[in-house]
C-alpha cells in the first residue's frame, strides 16, 4: 500500500508541475483504489476474533470434544475464570502497595495455563485493568452451556501461606410464576455441584498448602450467587507479607489444585435442566 | 500580530502552564484532605446522632456471650463471657451486646468489627427479623475480603443468637441504605438466619424486588458453641 500511495503521490507531483491537469481524474482514481485496497486488506488482517477471551490453544484442544450447535452436550464445556475486582477497585492492599486486583490477574493467567493443560477451555472475565459488574461476570458463565465458574481473590487476613475455598450459602428454593429461577438465584440448582467441585478443589489445596483448611467453606459471596454454573470462591492469603515473591510462589500450586479439581470434577458434572429466568 | 506581542503571548501561555503544573498536585491533595474531614466530620455527626443505650443499673447483671476472633488466623470465633446489666427488651438487649461487641475485647488482635463503626440504630419486627443499621464505618474499615467480611457477620449473627432468643434472621444496613456487599464480597441484600430453628424466611424488602436470598450462618467457619 505504501507504494502505491508513493507512486501515486510522484504521479500527482509529476502534473502539477507539468500543469497538465488531464491527468489528475486518473491519479485521484488511483489514489482511492490503494486507500479502499489498503483499508480492506488490514480489515482483514486485524478481524477481531468473536470471543476474545477464549484462548486459541484451548479452543484447538477442545475441538474433537465439541459438538454441532444443534446438539449441545451436557457436562463442563468450558471454565470461565474470574480475576476479582480491578479497575478503580483495586480489592485488599497490601503495605508493599500490593494490588488484589493485579495479584488476581497473574494468578489468573497461571491458573488458565493450567486448565489449558487439561484440554479445558477458558474465559477470562476480564484481562486488563477494568471492572465488571457482579452481573456482567456472572453473565458470562450463564451464556455458556457447561459451565464452572472460578472467582479467584486474595485476602487481606488469615494465615499467610493459605487457600480457603468457598460455595455459596443454600439458598431457599424459589421460582417464579413461569416455574423459572429468578436471576438472583442463578446459583441455587447448582448448589450440590458447588459444593463437590469445591470439595475437591479444597482438599488438593490443603495438600499442597499446610494451614488450609480440608473442606470448602460456605459464605454469602455476591459473586457467585448469580452464577447458573457450579462457582467456587477461592481466597489466598493475604496481601500482608513482606515480599510479593511469596504470594508469586503460591501461583503455581493453586493453578495446579484448581486444574486437577476441575478435570476431577468433570466426569460428574450434569447439567441440570432448570432455566435462569429475566435479566440482572 | 507583531513579533514582539506574539512574543509576549506564548510566554504568558507558558507561564501559566507552568503555573497549572507546578498548582494541580497541590489542589488536587487540598481536595483529598477535604473529602477526608467531610467524610470524618459526617461519621461523627451520625455517632453523635445515635441514641445511647440506656442501660439500667439496677438490672441484674448476666453472662453474655459475645464472639470475637480465636486469634489463630483461620477465621474461627470462640465466645468470651461478659457480665451485663442486660435489658429484658430483646431490642435494647440487641444493642447492649452489639455494642459491646463492637467496642472489642481486651485483645485488640481479637476485633472481628472496625474500632470506628457505630451501631446507628436496631429494629425487631414481629416475625423474628431485625434490622440493624451500623454506620459507615462498617463497610469501609473492615478489612477486604471474603474471610474477614464473614467474620465480622459471623460475629454479629452468633453474639445475637446467643444473648438475643427473639431474633432470628438479621438484615444489615450501612447508614440507613442496602448495599450490595459489605466490603466488595459478602452479600448484603439478603437476610443471615440468626437462630437456628428459625425456619423459612420472610425477605427484608418485600414489593416487587426480586426475593432476596437467605445466607445460612456458615458453621464450617465458626468454632464450637460451648454447652
Amino acid at each position: 500500500m505504501l507504494l502505491d500511495v508513493r507512486i501515486s503521490w510522484r504521479g500527482c507531483k509529476r502534473a502539477w508541475e507539468s500543469r497538465n491537469f488531464r491527468t489528475i481524474p486518473f491519479l485521484a482514481t488511483t489514489i482511492l483504489a490503494a486507500v479502499a485496497f489498503g483499508w480492506a486488506a488490514q480489515t482483514q488482517t486485524q478481524a477481531p476474533p468473536t470471543t476474545p477471551a477464549v484462548s486459541s490453544q484451548s479452543s484447538a484442544s477442545a475441538t474433537p470434544q465439541q459438538t454441532s450447535p444443534g446438539t449441545p452436550r451436557a457436562g463442563l464445556n468450558v471454565v470461565v475464570l474470574d480475576p476479582a475486582h480491578g479497575g478503580t477497585d483495586p480489592g485488599a492492599r497490601g503495605t508493599g502497595g500490593i494490588r488484589e486486583s493485579d495479584i488476581v490477574l497473574d494468578f489468573a493467567a497461571q491458573v488458565k495455563h493450567a486448565l489449558e493443560g487439561q484440554g479445558i477451555q477458558v474465559i477470562l472475565t476480564r484481562q486488563g485493568n477494568d471492572d465488571p459488574s457482579f452481573d456482567d461476570r456472572s453473565a458470562m458463565a450463564n451464556a455458556q452451556l457447561g459451565a464452572v465458574f472460578v472467582t479467584l481473590h486474595i485476602a487481606s487476613t488469615g494465615l499467610p501461606g493459605t487457600v480457603r475455598v468457598y460455595v455459596n450459602t443454600d439458598l431457599l428454593t424459589t421460582t417464579d410464576a413461569g416455574g423459572m429461577i429468578p436471576w438472583d438465584r442463578a446459583q441455587m440448582p447448582f448448589q450440590g455441584l458447588s459444593r463437590k467441585l469445591g470439595d475437591l478443589v479444597q482438599g488438593l489445596l490443603a495438600q499442597r498448602f499446610k494451614g488450609s483448611p480440608n473442606t470448602a467453606q460456605t459464605a454469602a459471596v455476591r459473586q457467585l450467587r448469580t452464577t447458573a454454573a457450579p462457582a467456587i470462591a477461592v481466597e489466598v492469603s493475604s496481601v500482608v507479607v513482606d515480599d510479593k515473591a511469596d504470594l508469586d510462589k503460591m501461583a503455581p500450586g493453586v493453578a495446579e489444585a484448581i486444574a486437577i479439581g476441575v478435570a476431577t470434577f468433570k466426569p460428574s458434572y450434569v447439567v441440570p435442566t432448570t432455566n435462569t429466568g429475566g435479566t440482572p | 500580530m507583531s513579533p514582539r506581542l506574539r512574543a509576549w503571548l506564548l510566554a504568558a501561555l507558558a507561564l501559566a502552564v507552568i503555573v497549572g503544573v507546578v498548582y494541580f498536585p497541590i489542589l488536587r491533595r487540598h481536595i483529598k484532605q477535604a473529602e477526608v474531614m467531610q467524610e470524618q466530620s459526617a461519621e461523627r455527626a451520625r455517632r453523635e446522632l445515635a441514641q445511647p443505650v440506656v442501660v439500667n443499673p439496677s438490672e441484674p447483671k448476666v453472662k453474655a456471650q459475645l464472639f470475637w476472633a480465636t486469634g489463630n488466623g483461620d477465621g474461627t470465633l470462640s465466645p468470651s463471657i461478659v457480665e451485663l446489666p442486660l435489658s429484658s427488651d430483646p431490642v435494647l438487649r440487641s444493642k447492649q451486646v452489639l455494642n459491646t461487641l463492637l467496642a472489642g475485647p481486651v485483645d485488640v488482635e481479637l476485633r472481628t468489627l472496625p474500632p470506628d463503626a457505630a451501631l446507628l440504630e436496631f429494629y425487631l419486627l414481629p416475625n423474628g427479623t431485625a434490622v440493624a443499621d451500623f454506620s459507615e464505618a462498617l463497610a469501609t474499615a473492615i478489612p477486604s475480603g471474603i474471610q474477614s467480611e464473614q467474620m465480622a457477620v459471623d460475629s454479629i449473627t452468633r453474639t445475637l443468637e446467643a444473648n438475643v432468643p427473639q431474633v432470628q434472621r438479621l438484615k444489615i444496613l450501612i447508614h440507613g441504605q442496602e448495599m450490595e456487599t459489605l466490603a466488595g464480597h459478602l452479600d448484603l441484600t439478603g437476610t443471615f438466619q440468626v437462630s437456628t430453628g428459625a425456619s423459612g424466611a420472610t425477605p427484608a424488602g418485600g414489593g416487587d424486588k426480586p426475593v432476596s436470598p437467605i445466607a445460612d450462618k456458615p458453621a464450617p467457619a465458626v468454632a464450637p458453641k460451648p454447652n
